[in-house]
């Protein structure tokens, strides 16, 4: 973890100015007392491009304090160049102090992943979102959107998951799976694979979703029925990997692919870098590393 | 071992220096002072202030140089920086007819009060590299008959004005009394948008796109049948009323150009038929953008007016969510940013798609050399 510093001067804490920062947690409160309902809210322009996760990054400034500890992480990973970028922008403007360990952390802010280590209570989770409206490759006007969401009007979406197995034999949805949330509001997870989906389910951290670009804001509050769209007969089923990851050897967790060499050579690894991290260091060791060590054996 | 694109702060760090040694570019050749591109490339700043929602030539100027000369990129620089200042309120309507006219020209009549004015266009130059501006050389001062300056609105009526007096055209609706404009930076735009906000964000869009979209109306896709009634391009005095005086001040003036498109008539068994408005107006002299918008404008009354909005151009949602280019171009752009994690998802299905299809194959062919077998015997 690295402490807090003394934030840039000449900007408000955490970049906005404090009426901007009030009318977004509006939005938010709005956003967690109707769970998967969007929020519109008037997003700024943020002085990182639209696309990059202004959404995501507002909504942080808008809930960080003094005493946050703040993790970024984009596909899973803490050291990927936006995740960096986004990091030292709250390092400069708020002064907090960062990790990259999940469990030291209040606030994450993700893009595409959540987290291997179950998130607890107290923590909370924002989700950098492109398209928040789960329905818009179906139907693009915000128009017809609205008036669908407010009749629970979602034979549209179902016929469309239909088609796919008609087509495919297969919902072919590997990520931004829609999800229902308390049986009422059809909702995007934002790119997240479907892996993660499961994660949402009556987690005990809170789940903010910001869409900058289209100003919209929406939550998960703690311990909310979040159910992957699926049919009785084609049950939702999670991503699995034939191998375990190369470096810290484990099974239950997303893994990227990376390519080795040209002669068709791959590896799988971990693509939450500090739950990689941690298991290493907890002493397990994947194909690549070696057996365990004997020192860390028992 | 594991050596990935996950590049961390040291690359960020290189790579914004090596980005500033370009734009410096040959250190033999002066560098580029912000006040030259304030004064020598005016209306490269005047579309960065439209597109960066903010009036400050100097802010403008310094973002084209720090961009490279990126259009679009030196917009999105002001936009971040208009985000950081406070909002104090909203002026008193400008007074168009009041323009001190630097330019004003109407394609609709041959000559009316207040003359034509063809003020610096650049409509009737050849379109001739001038190789005499490789070389240090005096610009000759211009010829005035006149210096410009504030007119009486009475000198210099608009067009729309005199055709208004007629009631040849559809009068604009008043504004009800106290009532403010919006403004979608500060509210989230909701459609179908009002027009005070349609105007303001076809005022902050990007020109080519609204130059694509007025053409398309031109080309068949919505036509509008269009005439310029005027244009006109000059300074306008700003003034604002502050609550605690109780009077108005002004606060300056800005450069303005406007556009009144006149359009095909209206009417209905109750009204007469009268032609109809489409406006355009933006920050400088940006003609090409002010024309693009009235089209557009009118474009988007289309069922306001009765018809029915079936090309891109009449489409609010299409027109409204796409013509800020700032916005467009983070979306597009974020294309280059990591998807591995979607990617590999994407990666998974489609080999067990295949695995699938090829078992599923392998199946169908058994079968079918069974049937081959039988029909043999």
């Amino acid at each position: 973890m690295t402490a807090p510093i003394k934030p840039a001067e000449g900007y408000a804490f955490a970049y906005l100015d404090e009426q901007t920062k009030r009318m977004i947690r509006r939005a938010i409160l709005k956003a967690v007392a109707i769970p998967g309902h969007q929020v519109p809210f008037a997003a700024r322009d943020m002085p990182m491009p639209y696309g990059w996760g202004t959404g995501g990054i507002q909504v942080t400034a808008a809930i960080l304090g003094p005493a946050d500890v703040l993790k970024v992480i984009d596909q899973g990973a803490d050291d990927t160049t936006n995740a960096v970028s986004i990091r030292a922008f709250f390092q400069k403007t708020a002064g907090v102090a960062v990790t990259t360990r999940t469990s030291e952390a209040t606030v994450v802010q993700t893009r595409h992943r959540i987290p291997e280590k179950p998130l607890v209570a107290g923590q909370t989770l924002v989700y950098q979102v492109p398209i928040p409206e789960p329905l818009r490759f179906l139907e693009p006007r915000e128009t017809e959107t609205r008036v669908m969401h407010a009749l629970a009007d979602y034979g549209l979406m179902h016929v469309k998951l239909y088609e796919d197995i008609a087509t495919h034999g297969h919902i072919a949805k590997t990520y931004a799976y829609p999800v229902k949330v308390e049986g009422r509001y059809v909702m995007d997870p934002s790119p997240i694979p479907k892996f993660d989906n499961p994660k949402m389910h009556m987690s005990p951290a809170l789940q903010l979703f910001g869409a900058g670009r289209e100003k919209r804001i929406y939550a998960l509050p703690p311990f909310t029925r979040v159910a992957s769209l699926d049919f009785e007969d084609h049950p939702f089923e999670r991503t699995r990997f034939e191998a375990p990851c190369a470096l810290c050897g484990a099974t239950d967790a997303y893994l990227d692919e990376v390519v080795i060499d040209d002669r068709g050579g791959r590896m799988f690894v971990c693509s939450d870098t500090d739950h990689c991290e941690t298991r290493r260091q907890e002493g397990h060791r994947g194909a690549l590393l070696g057996d365990i060590p004997e020192e860390a054996r028992s | 071992m594991y050596v990935s694109v996950k590049g961390g702060e040291k690359a960020i760090r290189a790579a914004h220096r090596l980005l500033a040694h370009r734009r410096r570019g040959d250190r033999a050749v002066p560098e580029v002072a912000a006040d030259q591109i304030r004064e020598q490339l005016t209306l490269a700043v005047d579309r960065v202030m439209n597109e960066g929602s903010l009036y400050d030539r100097d802010l403008a100027a310094l973002a084209i140089k720090q961009a490279r000369g990126d259009l679009i990129e030196a917009a999105f620089l002001v936009r971040a920086y208009r985000t950081t200042l406070p909002r104090f309120g909203c002026s008193t309507p400008l007074d168009t007819a009041a323009m001190s006219v630097d330019r004003r020209i109407s394609a609709t009549y041959k000559d009316l009060p207040g003359g034509q004015i063809l003020g610096p266009t650049f409509d009737y130059t050849h379109r001739l590299i001038d190789f005499a501006l490789m070389a240090d050389s005096e610009t000759p001062l211009p010829e005035r008959e006149r210096e410009p300056g504030p007119a009486a609105a009475s000198a210099m009526p608009r067009v729309t004005d005199l055709l208004g007096d007629e009631g040849l055209i559809e009068a604009e609706p008043a504004a009800a009394d106290g009532a403010e404009p919006g403004d979608l930076t500060r509210a989230p735009l909701r459609v179908p948008a009002a027009r005070d906000l349609r105007l303001q964000q076809l005022a902050r869009g990007d020109e080519g796109f609204l130059l694509a979209l007025g053409y398309s109306t031109q080309r068949g896709y919505g036509s509008t049948h269009p005439f310029a009634g005027e244009i006109r391009i000059g300074e306008v005095e700003v003034e604002f009323e502050v609550p605690e005086l109780g009077f108005v001040v002004p606060l300056g003036s800005v450069a303005l150009s406007e556009c009144q498109m006149i359009n095909q008539f209206a009417g209905s068994a109750e009204i007469e038929p009268t032609f109809t408005r489409g406006y355009g107006l933006a920050f400088g002299q940006v003609e090409r953008k002010v024309m693009a918008m009235a089209l557009v404008d009118r474009a988007l009354r289309t069922e306001e007016l009765g018809g029915e909005a079936t090309h891109p151009a009449q489409d609010q949602e299409f027109v409204l969510s796409h013509a800020d280019n700032v916005q467009a171009t983070g979306f597009v752009e974020h294309l280059k940013l990591p998807h591995y994690v979607d990617f590999q998802a994407e990666l998974a299905l489609v080999r067990q798609l295949r695995r699938e299809h090829t078992a599923a194959r392998a199946a169908r062919d058994a079968q079918s050399d069974d049937v081959y077998e039988e029909a043999a015997q």
